[in-house]
């Protein structure tokens, strides 16, 4: 009995802090495609950059893999308006976002997946920081630091976006510009410009989520893939671009996967997020908070 | 031309096309001819659903896959079938699997329709991971015959002749389609789903036949896979590169017609074997990733496009 309460409390433990940390690894998604409406299947490709950035300044140069991953944030965030820059001249001046946008971003990740293969090869990487290895522990629950460190520098990023999105002119603009383009011309912005920050935004989050993605796991190439059921079951679960939706949404899937990979093994916990995002759309497209 | 006498005429040329590999006498040109005919019937089944429709597949991987390991356990169960019936069986599995992921995602936007499907795909090579009776992640090994059972040849020819059959097939199929009304009904989703619905075309019913036909033809398209490879693992079987390509040649080749994804197959896929006997297989991937972002950006029609103007 001990034991079982043991394996449950570890289980929905763990779980919530790898929550925490799929929050991370989704908050981008939620802004390209929740706000922006741009379905950026090529996001993972950018966090497992951000993840190989993070291992070349920890392994090269011997920084802090998170560390160096919030100073190379700004990169990131030009690597994201240069993106959008194409995207915006390419599909969506031309009113024809759907099919070729979306091969637009498919060919991207799989530009980044071979062009990480070729530079890198298919071994799994790891960084070394004094936070992967102990554990503290709080009775019989385990607190891994290697999970506990990521939870807080993932709920910390959600935050600090949410605070510029829902206090600045810029980040409200970002919130309305989906909605009401012309509206927004009205009021003396530009919807172009708009679009642009909060994708530079988007992919700026990426650099953290792939350094605390190398925090977690070791990494290679193919690993994006994994990543896109999971980003986008969580996604519209949380009711697009919801953050708070994306948080609660990102535990529950970080919950149900640990129990499933406690109780039928490692192996079957891709399909959660699949069937997750599957029964999502067919009961409840909105999402849990969603609006419509 | 109606579609018998095109069908007439495609089966001339697969002769034309058979008789003139045998005519070079070197086994390579099987090997290389069935992946790139296997490319003619992916690239025009998804165009089925992603040209006609606007309907974005991800997940070809899948389909193709589970035509194949259909084909792995036929082998193991009853190995006396010959391979079209498998074929037959893969494709109406693969097509099931579409009608069922069609049901519950076509009725919202596109967008989730693609994602699913890409989700899907990691799925399905989940389940077939951890399916030991297929071989699990260690993967199937099948015995290929030696000689063709129809005609004096190697086995080689057998399926490259049966691919050729296939891709003529689905070749006929799509452009039979492409003047129908079905067409035409698939033509109007595209253009705008919403008028097309208030003016009473069956949108969800069409896109559920698209969705089924197209899967149908790539589970049929992957059925003879294990015995072209004789050892199937699952990433090698759910590769991404089959997706990539996939897309990347009706893009590359035109969308709105049939002749697109084979010029595009035809094109893509010979490239991609010189580029891989020549170069390496990772660069000639990328070129493929770098065609179809080139493609999408500075030539939206693609190559039938450029005969248009």
């Amino acid at each position: 009995m001990d034991l079982s309460f043991d394996l449950w409390g570890n289980a929905l433990v763990s779980g919530l802090l790898l929550g925490g940390f799929y929050a991370a690894v989704t908050i981008g998604v939620s802004i390209s495609f929740g706000m922006l409406d741009i379905v950026n299947i090529a996001h993972p490709a950018f966090i497992v950059l951000g993840s190989y950035t993070a291992y070349i300044a920890n392994s090269v140069f011997g920084f802090d893999p998170i560390l160096s991953s919030i100073v190379l944030m700004p990169a990131f965030y030009l690597l994201g308006v240069a993106i959008y820059s194409v995207y915006d001249v390419s599909f969506e001046r031309r009113g024809d976002a759907s099919i070729r946008g979306l091969a637009f971003f498919f060919g991207l990740l799989f530009i980044a997946e071979v062009t990480l293969v070729l530079v890198f090869g298919v071994d799994y990487r790891l960084v070394e920081a004094p936070y992967i290895g102990p554990s503290l522990h709080a009775g019989a629950i385990d607190l891994p630091l290697r999970l506990l460190v990521p939870f807080a520098v993932s709920l910390a990023l959600v935050l600090c976006l949410h605070v510029f999105m829902s206090h600045t002119f810029i980040g409200r603009a970002v919130q309305g510009v989906a909605q009401d383009p012309s509206a927004l011309r009205l009021v003396g912005a530009d919807p172009s410009r708009i679009k642009r920050i909060a994708f530079g935004l988007s992919i700026a989050s990426a650099s953290v989520a792939g350094a605390i993605l190398i925090v977690i796991q070791p990494v290679e190439p193919s690993i994006a893939r994994d990543y896109i059921g999971r980003i986008f079951a969580i996604c519209v679960m949380g009711g697009l671009g919801s953050f708070g939706g994306t948080v609660v949404a990102a535990m529950i899937l970080g919950v149900m996967e640990s129990f499933t990979s406690t109780f039928y093994g490692p192996s079957w916990s891709p399909a959660v997020a699949f069937g997750f995002l599957l029964i999502t759309l067919a009961v409840r497209p909105a999402g849990l908070f969603g609006r419509i | 031309m109606g579609n018998i006498r095109f069908g007439l005429l495609a089966l001339v040329a697969a002769a034309v096309t058979f008789a003139a590999a045998r005519a070079i006498g070197n086994p390579y040109v099987f090997f290389a001819g069935y992946v790139v005919l296997q490319y003619v019937v992916l690239a025009t089944a998804w165009n089925i659903l992603g040209g006609y429709t606007g309907y974005v597949n991800f997940g070809t991987a899948a389909f193709f896959a589970m035509g194949a390991y259909t084909t792995v356990v036929l082998h193991k169960t009853v190995p006396v079938l010959p391979l079209p019936a498998m074929m037959l069986a893969g494709g109406a599995i693969s097509a099931l699997i579409g009608l069922g992921m069609g049901y519950l995602t076509l009725r919202l936007r596109g967008t989730f329709f693609s994602i699913a499907t890409l989700a899907m795909a990691v799925v399905a090579q989940t389940l077939i991971t951890n399916w030991n009776f297929v071989g699990g992640s260690r993967g199937a090994y099948i015995v290929r015959p030696r000689l063709s059972p129809i005609f004096p040849g190697d086995y080689i020819q057998y399926l490259f002749v049966i691919m050729l059959l296939l891709s003529v097939l689905a070749v006929v199929v799509a452009r039979a389609i492409q003047h129908s009304r079905l067409g035409y009904g698939f033509a109007a989703i595209r253009d705008d789903e919403p008028a097309a619905e208030a003016s009473g075309v069956p949108t969800l019913r069409l896109k559920l036949i698209a969705t089924a036909l197209s899967g149908g033809l790539m589970g049929m398209a992957g059925a003879p896979l294990p015995y072209y490879v004789t050892y199937l693992d699952p990433a090698s079987g759910f590769s991404l590169s089959y997706a990539v390509n996939t897309i990347a040649m009706p893009l590359i080749g035109g969308t709105a017609t049939w002749l697109g994804p084979l010029i595009g197959a035809v094109l893509l896929g010979t490239l991609q074997q010189v580029a891989t006997v020549t170069i390496s297989s990772a660069l000639s991937l990328l070129l493929v990733g770098l065609l179809l972002v080139g493609f999408v950006i500075a030539a939206p029609k693609g190559i039938v496009g450029w005969f248009q103007r």
